[in-house]
């Protein structure tokens, strides 16, 4: 039918003549041939998808690594039921070349569907993020039981404060690079909604950046608690910071232990923290609030993103599973300078960055210490590897303040339960 | 592929107060001009590439201008947006060029004998010339929606279409994306590289996708015509010169510009171009003729004297610093051009900067004598049409 309409008519009154006859936009804009050239429809011919791949050459991010033109030739014409598309994932790793020291991931997902979608892509991805994880084959442990933890309360000549965050996303809606005016709006009406039904520790109340006043923007600058329009070219260039900062905001327990970022890289970031080292309570806080949270919004019918292969779904693939961060302030001015340090760190599975966060360097002697995995071991596994790791660090902490010896622990394996589940064993 | 919104008809299962963007702290064309009702009528409809009116406005919402300055607010995917979004295009438009209405009609002359004088600016005040337009190529969509098969596709076309040049314009193309260490050194120093956009304005209209890909420079020998494909357009022209010859600066503008277009009409890809809107360019305010046409002129007192901005109005004419827009000025020395771009020719426009430029010269030098320039204030020249 498509192909007489094109002898028949042309030109840009097409449409008009179309829509007159109460055909729909988008099948005059199918047959539509104007003077311009190509409609949507004929430009897939014009334009295979080796005419579109991308120059990866000079690049060094996940990404790069595992799109070869086969893989963008399969999925090019491919799109999520929301209608996302290959090329919105990619822009950012397309461009944003990359470090040569820092292996970036480059690619987002636009809703719970691209990870299913544009599989093909996100499970090299996700397999050379997390240490070889295979979603096709193995399962992810989902555990929130914060009573498992042990020895959680650290020496706090040493430990400053303790945090654990991580992400969740409202399932049924598009996620921050894809997500509409309208839906990112209801993620904000959700959630706040939810928020609004906690008790005790946890009641608090929620700051919307677009109507808080200046002093509740100088209190939570503070607090250390305000984030800003993101100006990292990682984010922008993958749209996460459209119509800022319409439907983002800040909410918090009263006693600031508490707090849920909304619409910022993710539906939202939950975090517990508190000064000094009582890790066990930081983490029991966690998953208390989570859980309450959680059931808030199942009284209204949503639900949190998640599944068994990929754990928690959030928008960039290196915070699948558990999407968990759980670190610390900790003060180690001599093994900080010990050529061992890092070593001790990889063998632990911990990282360290500045006081600053991510990127930023070490001020004086204290660093940020936290988890390095998120998939493939659980949230209770990963605070555990925390707490220990930690408790190690300051072991040798002291060791070096009585000029003793230390030893570089040997290293622990990167994914635990999943094996013996494969296996059987 | 457009940054973002390709999931139209996905978003109209929203309602319209659900999904109209929060424009009260907003001061730029668009948000003057948006309504719900407009936004309404035009959130279901798409240009033939796709292209979709929160697409249109994105860089606009992102960017909610400054107290100051009105910014436009909206870009252009393909040549159709300027007519399926003519509910929201054409006030803009008509905002951003003095009143022009939907149903005026754009004169383009790109004869350069009709320009009269132009020869004879004195090179003691007037340091360089320079005019600028842009072209778009019809059958490709517009920097911020196109693919990346596009973008190379108008590169490709380009540099055939500029290598085949001779005379005076034979020249080289100069790739962002393998020029060698001396040959960018050397484009720094003629001022002739451009970098990836910083600014957010076009940042926010996804124009800096998958940089530097398909994005290069073209100049000609003499370095006196200089092309930048892929930029904030399809191709920006650009021909210079030091000194006040403008005439000579015009005539090779116009016919660089004639022999590359007749190399595109060859492919069946001549320049987007229509009676009411002239050249179509990316941006509402390039349209028309998209011409920059200016010189940097010497006018240290002039420049201080209580009716220069005055002056300036009623000439048509702008001032900017010599780094370009939003620039000041160092040494008394200014960056004057047109200020219209649609409703009058090339011609029109170059013409009103040399008899602008002519007058202030003369003015200067009688300053310098100590004299009074009352007397030569002009009157208020005509808006176009």
């Amino acid at each position: 039918m498509a192909s007489m309409f094109t002898r028949v008519l042309s030109g840009r009154n097409t449409a008009v003549i179309m829509a007159g006859l109460g055909a729909g936009t988008l099948v005059s804009s199918y047959i539509m041939m104007t003077e311009s050239g190509v409609s949507a429809g004929e430009k897939k011919k014009l334009y295979p998808p080796s005419a579109d791949y991308p120059d990866l050459r000079k690049h060094n991010n996940c990404l790069a690594s595992a799109l070869t033109p086969a893989v963008y030739g399969q999925l090019r014409d491919k799109l999520t039921p929301n209608n996302w598309s290959l090329d919105q994932c990619i822009q950012t790793g397309v461009d944003n070349p990359g470090h040569p020291f820092i292996k970036t991931v480059g690619m987002v997902a636009g809703d719970e569907e691209s990870y299913e979608v544009f599989a093909e892509i996100f499970n090299p991805v996700i397999k050379d993020r997390h240490n070889g994880y295979d979603p096709t084959t193995m399962k992810h442990p989902t555990d929130l039981d914060s009573s498992k933890i042990t020895s959680g309360m650290f020496d706090e000549n040493y430990v400053l404060s303790s945090r654990v965050r991580t992400g969740r996303s409202i399932r049924g809606l598009s996620l921050p690079p894809a997500c509409t005016r309208a839906e990112r709006r209801e993620v904000e009406r959700v959630v706040v909604q939810g928020l609004s039904g906690l008790k005790d520790d946890l009641a608090g109340k929620y700051y919307s950046l677009t109507e808080m006043t200046e002093q509740e923007q100088q209190q939570l600058i503070d607090d250390h608690f305000l984030f800003d329009k993101p100006v990292s070219p990682l984010l922008t260039c993958a749209g996460m910071a459209r119509d800022w900062p319409d439907a983002r905001g800040i909410w918090h327990n009263n006693e600031k232990t508490f707090l849920i970022w909304i619409n910022e890289e993710d539906h939202t970031r939950v975090i517990s923290m508190e000064k000094g080292g009582n890790m066990k309570r930081v983490f029991e806080r966690f998953c208390r609030g989570l859980k309450e949270v959680e059931r808030l919004i199942q009284e209204r019918g949503w639900e949190f993103m998640w599944n068994e292969r990929l754990g928690y779904i959030l928008t960039c693939p290196s915070n699948l599973g558990t999407g968990l961060r759980a670190g610390v302030h900790v003060r180690l001015p001599l093994l900080s300078k010990d050529s061992r340090f890092n070593k001790i760190l990889d063998n632990l599975r911990l990282q360290k960055r500045g006081t600053g966060g991510v990127d930023t360097a070490a001020v004086g002697d204290t660093f940020d210490i936290s988890n390095l995995d998120r998939l493939g071991k659980s949230e209770v596994e990963l605070v555990q590897c925390v707490i220990d790791g930690v408790n190690y660090l300051i072991d040798c902490e002291k060791k070096l303040e009585k000029s003793q010896d230390i030893s570089i622990p040997p290293p622990k394996r990167k994914m635990e339960v999943l094996y013996t589940q494969v296996n059987g064993c | 592929m457009p940054f973002g919104n390709t999931h139209n008809n996905f978003k109209l299962n929203y309602s319209v107060e659900d999904e109209f963007p929060d424009l009260t702290k907003h001061n730029n064309h668009m948000a003057k001009v948006l309504t719900k009702e407009m936004y309404a009528k035009l959130r279901d409809k798409q240009t033939p590439t796709g292209f979709t009116v929160d697409d249109v406005i994105q860089t606009g919402v992102d960017n909610p201008g400054h107290p100051f300055i009105m910014t436009v607010g909206c870009v252009a995917g393909d040549e159709e947006s300027y007519e399926v979004f003519k509910d929201l295009l054409d006030p803009v438009i008509s905002d951003r060029h003095g009143g022009y209405k939907a149903t005026d009609k754009h004169k383009t002359d790109l004869n350069f004998e009709n320009l009269k004088g132009g020869d004879d600016l004195d090179p003691n005040y007037v340091l360089s010339s320079r005019v600028r337009t842009g072209r778009s190529i019809k059958g490709y969509a517009l920097p911020p929606h196109n693919s990346r098969g596009e973008r190379r596709a108008v590169e490709k076309l380009s540099v055939e279409a500029l290598n085949s040049l001779d005379g005076e314009f034979k020249g080289k193309y100069y790739p962002l994306k393998s020029m060698t260490d001396a040959e960018q050194e050397q484009l720094i120093a003629d001022h002739f590289l451009f970098d990836k956009p910083v600014s957010p304005l076009l940042l926010g209209a996804g124009m800096a996708r998958d940089w530097p890909d398909a994005r290069g420079i073209w100049h000609n020998e003499n370095k006196t015509f200089l092309v930048w494909v892929n930029e904030e357009d399809h191709l920006r022209v650009i021909s210079m010169q030091k000194g006040g010859n403008m005439k000579e600066v015009f005539k090779r503008f116009c016919v660089g510009l004639q022999r590359i277009e007749e190399i595109f009409k060859k492919h069946n890809h001549g320049f987007m171009w229509n009676e009411h809107l002239g050249f179509i360019l990316t941006c509402p305010s390039n349209l028309g003729t998209g011409l920059r046409g200016g010189v940097h002129v010497k006018l240290p007192k002039l420049s201080t004297h209580a009716k220069f901005e005055e002056i300036l109005n009623r000439l048509r004419l702008q001032k900017r610093g010599t780094g370009g827009v939003d620039t000041a000025s160092v040494g008394g020395v200014f960056d004057i051009s047109n200020a219209d771009r649609i409703g009058s020719s090339e011609v029109d426009q170059v013409q009103c900067v040399v008899d602008g430029v002519k007058l202030m010269v003369e003015m200067e030098k009688k300053l310098e004598k100590g004299e009074s320039i009352d007397s030569m204030i002009p009157a208020q020249k005509a808006p176009p049409l």
